[in-house]
């Protein structure tokens, strides 16, 4: 069964060796990313897609491409994968007019969302929190590196869709958001860097008293 | 060719025009980039009550400036001390502040970056090039839900008699994304 811990949720994995600077990095390395990043513009101006819509469809994709493709591949496998799924292009014109394969992402396996009452602020700042260890299908904005972790919050931000719901529901609530501080050593135990920090920006779903 | 597929297959529906895509390169080429964010810490290091505001309420600071839109709607900028470091990720995608940054560099968007900055910050920055005090404390920023984020570095030594304009061309991009000083 495919995991529903996306590859795209990638904070603390092993092994992806150095970070690789470019000197002198062009905005666009080929002329495709930019018409890519228009078209996306477009597409959102438009509500043919949106930005928890396009990062679920790339979260759709299928791993081994996700990890082995370029960026912009990404959004311009999402905007394809949303424009067919709406009715708007087949993948036989896609794949026509590219003369060749055109790769999409997997449907969604998530469940509706069926979202609770909206509510108002249950935290404040100083307050000790646990995120809840959950591993539903589908999309969320709750790393799986922060799951089941204590931590502090150390800002209250406003409120806002939560997207889970706006994804796979069909109103979104808006929701309280806070930022939230854990200790290293509490995300990574021994091997923690002394004295660092993660503050981690998440809804108050994801979240219990601890 | 798949790109271009699709921009024809849209164009051709009239649900998008090559001329507008045009435009949005352009801007995102010419306009858009590190040299706004750049504005905005240099002038925070000469006007005293210009950073309380931006420290207050990035977003409304920034905009006094003229920057905002898209993935800029709501700032929050966080100062350098001698005491504590900042640096800026996305662990489940890019997000960036593109109104004051432009559009983020591939290592930002790269899986090393984004794995290993919130596992292994201080290692991450001395192969990056920054080399940070052990007294220094590091705090990490994982930009999951709407908040973006700007680092205000430190301002560097010997400059008192700098004007603004020449501050603004001693701050990067990577140093307002946390990975190096000015």
């Amino acid at each position: 069964m495919r995991g529903v811990d996306g590859v795209h949720d990638l904070g603390g994995m092993e092994d992806f060796g150095p970070v690789v600077v470019e000197p002198a990095e062009p905005v666009f390395h080929a002329r495709w990313e930019g018409r890519v990043f228009g078209i996306g513009a477009i597409l959102t101006v438009q509500g043919l897609a949106s930005t928890n819509t396009v990062r679920h469809a790339i979260e759709r994709m299928d791993p081994s491409h996700y990890l082995g493709s370029p960026y912009f591949e990404h959004w311009l496998t999402a905007f394809a994968t949303l424009l067919v799924e709406r009715g708007v292009l087949t993948r036989e014109q896609l794949e026509a007019r590219a003369k060749g394969p055109f790769a999409l992402s997997r449907s969604s396996r998530a469940p509706r969302w069926s979202a609770d009452e909206p509510a108002g602020p249950r935290f404040a700042v100083g307050d000790r929190v646990r995120v809840a260890d959950e591993h539903r299908r589908g999309h969320t904005r709750c790393p799986r590196y922060v799951r089941g972790k204590q931590g502090v919050i150390d800002r209250c931000d406003g409120a806002f869709a939560l997207p889970d719901a706006d994804v796979h529901g069909e109103d979104a609530p808006l929701e309280p958001t806070y930022s939230v501080r854990f200790d290293a050593a509490e995300l990574w135990g021994r091997g923690a860097e002394p004295g660092a920090a993660v503050s981690v920006g998440l809804w108050q779903s994801y979240l219990a008293p601890a | 060719m798949r790109a271009a597929a699709l921009e024809a297959l849209l164009a051709e529906k009239g649900l998008v025009s090559p001329e507008f895509i045009d435009s949005i390169v352009a801007a995102y080429v010419n306009d858009i980039g590190p040299m706004n964010g750049a504005k905005v810490v240099a002038r925070a290091w000469v006007d005293r009550e210009y950073r309380q505001r931006l420290l207050a309420d990035g977003t409304a600071a920034i905009a006094e400036l003229g920057f905002g839109g898209p993935e800029g709607e709501h700032m929050v900028v966080v100062e350098n001390t001698p005491e504590v470091h900042n640096v800026v990720v996305c662990t489940l995608c890019s997000c960036y502040p593109w109104p004051v940054l432009g559009l983020p560099p591939n290592w930002y968007k790269s899986p090393p970056y984004r794995a290993r900055m919130v596992r292994e910050p201080r290692n991450v920055l001395a192969e990056i090039g920054l080399d940070l005090p052990e007294s220094v404390r590091i705090q990490v920023w994982d930009s999951s839900a709407e908040i973006r984020y700007l680092v205000l570095p430190e301002r560097p030594r010997g400059t008192d008699g700098m004007s603004q304009e020449e501050l603004a061309a001693l701050v990067t991009r990577d140093a307002m994304i946390g990975v190096a000083r000015p």
